[in-house]
């Protein structure tokens, strides 16, 4: 076998599945708090897309592609997913907080198909109509169609650049990927661990009803939790439109699938387990695809091996590769 | 400094507390004694706030509390140490310890922080270690620890001594007595009622979400029904 081949597979393995891990820290994150299964997280992801491309044409007028445009729209789509991922938590899942179980998954399910259609009816006709009524025919900020799948900004110096070191190909946008991955896994650490709010989230993990006895306001936790999360979806967003040039309002469906079935992999309820499930998916789905030979190989048995791996893991370690929350209480 | 009157609390259709009237005056330890059941850690849960009265009134000093969410009623100085502890285990001793502290806006925790030490010298020892590896004694001197940590005006400890050793037990009590000697309030909910009862002031005795008697803490002890249903003496 080819080298090379071997680890352009294992580059795109690891690109994937930081874009996996990326959106998984919020399924898991939620759940440690609230053992609730946002099925809705997907969209988030797919939202912080349409808010940095929302936000290029706002403040980027549409054309400029310089580098420091990419901080620009990551604080948009930052700002566009916690914000949607608050409305969410505050109108969808707290007047359900003592519902059965199955109420607030069906809610997400259902918000999930809302956001999706939103984004789909809304995106490009309502802004657009909106300015129509003050500025006339010749409107500064022209949104493109959500139904067409429309092109991702390119950057400069990121977007479709490359380099080769020894037959691998390196894209800038998969760097970008994963290196957002690191940085934002680095932030998390210090978030949880050192700071005041992060141990308070550990509390309330752990014993929410004795969290609260010590001063805890828990419903801040829950809403820390989902912001937390949608920070880091807004980033898989970026870095998807970044390695795929083109958005779309469904992105965030299977997306969402596969991380989910990441922090399943790696523990649900565990961060590190759901950075490392999410790598370990996008390198098995990768792999799988390039090297498993004739009628099951190809691209199009990627997704079949993805949920064959996360039955795999509930029939035999449902409590994921890292270990989940266990009930350790005395 | 706490006055419950009237108050009534049920889970769903089940009423786990009827109509109880109580307080606790500055400087006192107050004991509630009762069978398993009896409504003891409700009343507590619902004085601070972990569950919502269907009626009554709870007043700290002199502001009805009975409506604030719990965090709230821990930053006026009304500190619990629940019932089976509750550490949190995956979290240092010191981690914990700090967590009692969250309410606080001073910047006094430290001093807290080596008076808790001081206290209880094992937690020191150990303060780098996952709470959940401790024993139970050692446990419930943290959990006592972090509820001191808020500095609270007022303390309730639920069951302090539930599944210790005689020793640990001894320890327990003494730290009651000294935290009584400093001045604090507490409101003490135990099994031990002989050990209860020499440290209260006062004494009240639930029977099936009612109080059924109270009196100081002395005339309880050498009352025959207290020494037949708490004490084990026919």
């Amino acid at each position: 076998m080819d080298p090379a081949y071997f680890f352009q597979q294992l580059v795109n393995g690891l690109t994937l599945g930081s874009l996996f891990a990326l959106i998984a820290v919020g399924y898991t994150v939620v759940y440690g708090i609230i053992q609730l299964i946002n099925f809705a997280h997907g969209e988030i992801f797919m939202v912080g897309a349409f808010g940095a491309l929302g936000t290029w044409i706002i403040l980027g007028r549409a054309e400029i592609t310089a580098w420091w445009m990419l901080p620009v729209m990551l604080v948009g789509a930052v700002g566009v997913s916690v914000l949607t991922a608050l409305l969410m938590e505050r109108f969808a899942y707290r007047p359900l907080r003592r519902a059965p179980r199955l109420a607030p998954l069906i809610t997400a399910i259902g918000i999930s198909v809302f956001l999706q259609e939103f984004v789909r009816l809304f995106y490009g006709p309502i802004p657009n109509g909106l300015q129509r009524l003050v500025f006339g025919d010749d409107i500064p900020f022209e949104f493109p169609d959500a139904k067409a799948a429309p092109r991702f900004p390119s950057i400069e110096g990121v977007s479709g650049g490359s380099f080769v070191i020894g037959g691998v190909t390196l894209q800038y946008a998969a760097i970008f990927t994963v290196v957002a991955l690191v940085l934002c896994w680095i932030g998390l650490y210090f978030f949880v661990n050192r700071t005041r709010v992060g141990r308070a989230m550990q509390a309330t993990a752990q014993d929410p009803d004795t969290a609260r006895l010590m001063g805890i306001d828990v419903d801040r936790i829950i809403m820390v939790a989902f912001a937390v999360g949608a920070a880091l979806a807004a980033v898989a967003g970026i870095a998807h439109g970044l390695q795929y040039t083109n958005i779309e309002f469904r992105m965030g469906f299977l997306a969402g699938l596969k991380a989910f079935t990441a922090a399943v992999l790696g523990g649900i309820g565990n961060i590190n387990g759901a950075v490392v499930g999410g790598l370990v998916l996008g390198l098995v789905e990768v792999m799988a695809t390039a090297f498993i030979p004739g009628t099951f190989g190809g691209s199009a048995w990627k997704d079949v091996w993805a949920f064959a791996l996360l039955i795999l893991v509930l029939v035999f370690r449902p409590q994921g590769l890292l270990g989940a929350r266990v009930v350790d209480r005395a | 400094m706490l006055e419950v009157r009237d108050l009534v609390v049920s889970y769903g259709r089940v009423r786990a507390v009827k109509r109880i009237s109580f307080a606790v005056e500055q400087g006192q330890v107050v004991s509630l004694l009762g069978t398993n059941g009896a409504g003891k850690t409700t009343t507590l849960r619902t004085v601070s706030g972990l569950h919502t009265p269907d009626s009554g009134e709870i007043w700290f000093d002199g502001e009805r509390i009975d409506r604030l969410p719990a965090h709230k009623i821990v930053q006026r100085g009304l500190a619990h140490s629940p019932e089976g502890r509750r550490i949190f285990p995956r979290l240092t001793v010191v981690d914990n310890l700090m967590l009692g502290a969250f309410a606080r806006r001073d910047r006094g925790a430290g001093a807290d922080l080596a008076r808790v030490y001081e206290l209880f010298p094992i937690l020191h020892e150990r303060r780098n270690q996952p709470a959940g590896t401790f024993s139970g004694g050692e446990q419930q001197m943290l959990a006592i620890g972090r509820a001191l940590m808020s500095r609270p005006r007022m303390l309730m400890l639920d069951e302090p001594s539930m599944g210790l050793s005689p020793l640990m037990m001894k320890r327990i009590m003494s730290t009651i007595a000294e935290l009584k000697a400093e001045g604090v309030t507490i409101l003490l909910v135990e099994q031990n009622a002989s050990a209860a009862l020499a440290l209260a002031d006062h004494g009240y005795v639930l029977e099936v979400g009612s109080i059924a008697f109270d009196d100081t803490g002395a005339k309880l002890l050498s009352d025959d029904r207290v020494r037949r249903t708490y004490l084990g003496e026919d």
